[in-house]
C-alpha cells in the first residue's frame, strides 16, 4: 500500500464552494460582525486610546493599531473558522468523511479548509480595511496590497488551525491554542505597539512567530511607508504556510483514514 | 469449508479481495479473507455485529488502508489513494453524514461537484435523483426536517449522482420502519435491474434474502461460507423447522422424538430441524399445552447455526 504524501488536486476548490455556499446563508448575519467589529476597534482603540498615546512613530496612533488590528483579524478569522468550523465538519457532522467518500482525498478536503479559512480572512479584513478607510486609517495609495498578505495571513493560521484541530480531542483543547500561541501572538507581536519596544531577547523569541510577519508587511503597506525585508517576511510566512499544510495533512489522515 | 466462488465465464470480476487482512492494536478484525464480486450483482455480506463487514466495506471504499492481501476494483489496486476507482463508486454509510448545513437538493449538487461533475450534468439529474428518492417536493428543505427514512433515501440519491457501476451500502435500512425499508428495498432491486452493481452490510435475514444473489456469511473477521441464498440453506439446515415454545421452560427434546432431526434452544423456545416435520408435528398435536410453529427453514437459521446463538454487542 503506498504511503507518500497524499498531494490535492483541483477538487479542493469545490469544497471552498460549498463552504462559500454554507457561509451565504448566513452572510447578513456575519457581515455585521465583519463590519461592526473593526468599527468598535478602531473608533473605541484609535480614538479613545490613541488620544493618549499620541504618534507611534511618524504615524498617528489610528493609522498604527488599524494595521494591527487587520493583522490580528487575519490571524483570528482564519484561526476560528480552521478550529470551530474544521473541528465540527470533522467529527459532528462527519462532513469529511461524506467528501472522501467521493474521488476527494485528505489533501484535498486540507487545502480546501486552509484556502477557505483564508478566504474567511480577506472578508474581515475587506470590511476592516473599508471601515479603516473611511476613518482615514489607511491613508497610503499602496494600502490595498495589505490584503494579499491578509490572505496569505489566512492560509498561514488556517494551516496552523487545521494542525490544531487534527490533535484535538475535544472542542476544550481549543483553549490551550488560545492561551498558549494565539493570545500571546495577539499581544506581543506588534499588534498594539512596535515590537521594538520588547527586551531584546523577547524580540529575537517574537521573530520566530507568524504574526510579527503580519504585521512586518501590513502596517507600512497600510499607512504608506516603504516595508522593510519584504522578502524575509513572505519567505517566513511561506514557510509557515508550506510546513503547516502538510503536517495537517498527515495528521488528519492519520486521524480519520483507519 | 467449501465455498461455491466460481466467476462466470464473462469478463474479470468488478472486485477482488485476496487474503484481505485488517489489525486494530493487535487485533484481528478482518483475517485473510478472500472473495469475488461479479458485475451486476448484489453481493451481501452478512455477520453480527462486530464480525468485521464495516470494516471489510470501509477497505473497499478506501477510507481504511489494508494491513494486507490484495484488493482490486474495476481491475485497479484499491488503496485510500485511489481516486479512479472512487470515482466510479457511490458510497451509503452507516452513520449518516448528509451536509446537514445544506439544503436536500443542494445535497445532491454539492456533491456531484465533489465528483467533478458539471453543473449542467448535475442539474439534469437532479429531478430524477429526487424522484428516486421520493423528496421531489422536499428539494429546498433543509435536510434537519427529514425524516429518518427520508434521509436514508437522500444518501442513497446522493451515491448515484455519479451514476456510480457500483453501490456499496453499510445497513442500508438499519433504524428504519417497515414501510421505509420496503421503499429502500424497492429501489435497490431497481438499481440492480439498471445493471448496477450492489454490495451491501447486513445483518437482517429478511434483507439479505430480498435482495442478494449471494451472500458472504462473516464472523470474528473471517468467512464462514459463501454463496446463495438457497445453496446456503441447503448446505447448511435441514428444510423444515418446528418451531416449540412451552409454558414456563421449553420442553425437554428427549420426550418428544426427532429422531432423524437436530435441536437447537434460544431462550425459551426450542427448534427441532428435520427432513421431514410430520411425524413429529403429529406426536406434537397430543401435547396442546404447546405453541407449535412450523415453516420452511430460512436464512436465519443458517445464520444462528454457522455464527452461534450467544448474545452480540
Amino acid at each position: 500500500m503506498p504511503r507518500f504524501l497524499p498531494r490535492p488536486t483541483l477538487g479542493f476548490i469545490q469544497i471552498v464552494r460549498r463552504h462559500f455556499l454554507v457561509w451565504r446563508k448566513t452572510s447578513a448575519a456575519s457581515l455585521v460582525g465583519n463590519l461592526g467589529e473593526p468599527l468598535l476597534y478602531l473608533t473605541g482603540m484609535g480614538y479613545g486610546l490613541g488620544r493618549f498615546v499620541g504618534d507611534i512613530g511618524s504615524l498617528p496612533y489610528l493609522v498604527f493599531v488599524a494595521a494591527g488590528i487587520l493583522s490580528a483579524s487575519s490571524m483570528n478569522t482564519a484561526t476560528f473558522e480552521a478550529l470551530y468550523g474544521g473541528f465540527t465538519r470533522m467529527t459532528r457532522q462527519n462532513t469529511y468523511h461524506a467528501m472522501l467518500a467521493t474521488p476527494l482525498g485528505v489533501a484535498d478536503v486540507v487545502l480546501g479548509e486552509v484556502v477557505w479559512a483564508a478566504v474567511k480572512s480577506l472578508f474581515a479584513g475587506l470590511a476592516i480595511f473599508l471601515v479603516g478607510t473611511l476613518l482615514g486609517a489607511f491613508p497610503g495609495p499602496q494600502a490595498w496590497l495589505a490584503l494579499p498578505v491578509v490572505f496569505l495571513a489566512g492560509l498561514v493560521f488556517g494551516g496552523i488551525g487545521m494542525v490544531v484541530t487534527a490533535i484535538s480531542p475535544g472542542y476544550d483543547f481549543f483553549l490551550y491554542y488560545f492561551t498558549l500561541v494565539s493570545t500571546p501572538m495577539f499581544l506581543f507581536c506588534g499588534v498594539f505597539y512596535p515590537v521594538a519596544s520588547l527586551p531584546e531577547g523577547v524580540q529575537t523569541l517574537v521573530a520566530a512567530l507568524p504574526l510579527t510577519h503580519v504585521v512586518a508587511l501590513i502596517r507600512p503597506l497600510g499607512s504608506g511607508t516603504p516595508p522593510e525585508d519584504v522578502m524575509v517576511h513572505l519567505g517566513a510566512l511561506l514557510l509557515f504556510a508550506l510546513t503547516a499544510y502538510p503536517i495537517a495533512v498527515l495528521l488528519i489522515k492519520r486521524r480519520i483514514i483507519v | 469449508m467449501e465455498q461455491t466462488d466460481t466467476p462466470p465465464p464473462d469478463g474479470a470480476p468488478l472486485l477482488r479481495a485476496r487474503n484481505l487482512v485488517k489489525r486494530y492494536q493487535g487485533r484481528t478484525v478482518v483475517d485473510h479473507i478472500s472473495f469475488t464480486v461479479q458485475r451486476g450483482e448484489c453481493f451481501g455480506l452478512l455477520g453480527p455485529n462486530g464480525a468485521g463487514k464495516t470494516t471489510t466495506l470501509r477497505m473497499i471504499v478506501g477510507l481504511t488502508p489494508a494491513d494486507g492481501g490484495e484488493l482490486t476494483l474495476f481491475g485497479l489496486p484499491m488503496h485510500p489513494e485511489q481516486r479512479a476507482a472512487r470515482q466510479r463508486m457511490g458510497v451509503v454509510s452507516q452513520e449518516d453524514n448528509l451536509d446537514t448545513d445544506l439544503g436536500v437538493a443542494e445535497n445532491l449538487r454539492i456533491y456531484g461537484r465533489y465528483f467533478g461533475l458539471p453543473g449542467a450534468l448535475i442539474e439534469e439529474r437532479l429531478e430524477r435523483l429526487l424522484r428516486f428518492a421520493q423528496l421531489s417536493d422536499r428539494a429546498g428543505q433543509a435536510v434537519g426536517t427529514l425524516s429518518g427514512g427520508m434521509r436514508r433515501r437522500l444518501v442513497l440519491a446522493r451515491s448515484l449522482v455519479a451514476d456510480p457501476e457500483l453501490v456499496v451500502l453499510d445497513e442500508p435500512t438499519t433504524g428504519l420502519d417497515p414501510q421505509a425499508r420496503h421503499l429502500i428495498w424497492q429501489r435497490l432491486r431497481t438499481l440492480r435491474d439498471d445493471g448496477v452493481t450492489l454490495l451491501l452490510t447486513t445483518h437482517y435475514m429478511d434483507e439479505a434474502a430480498r435482495l442478494c444473489d449471494r451472500l458472504l456469511v462473516m464472523d470474528h473477521g473471517a468467512i464462514l461460507d459463501l454463496g446463495t441464498p438457497r445453496e446456503l440453506i441447503a448446505r447448511h439446515v435441514e428444510p423444515e423447522v418446528v418451531e416449540i415454545t412451552g409454558q414456563g421452560d421449553p420442553p425437554d427434546p428427549a420426550t418428544l422424538g426427532n429422531p432423524d432431526g437436530r435441536q437447537e434452544r434460544m431462550g425459551d423456545t426450542l427448534y427441532c430441524y428435520t427432513r421431514d416435520a410430520a411425524p413429529l408435528m403429529e406426536r406434537l398435536s397430543r401435547r396442546p399445552d404447546l405453541a407449535v410453529l412450523m415453516r420452511p427453514a430460512n436464512l436465519e437459521d443458517v445464520f444462528l447455526k454457522l455464527t452461534g446463538r450467544e448474545l452480540r454487542d
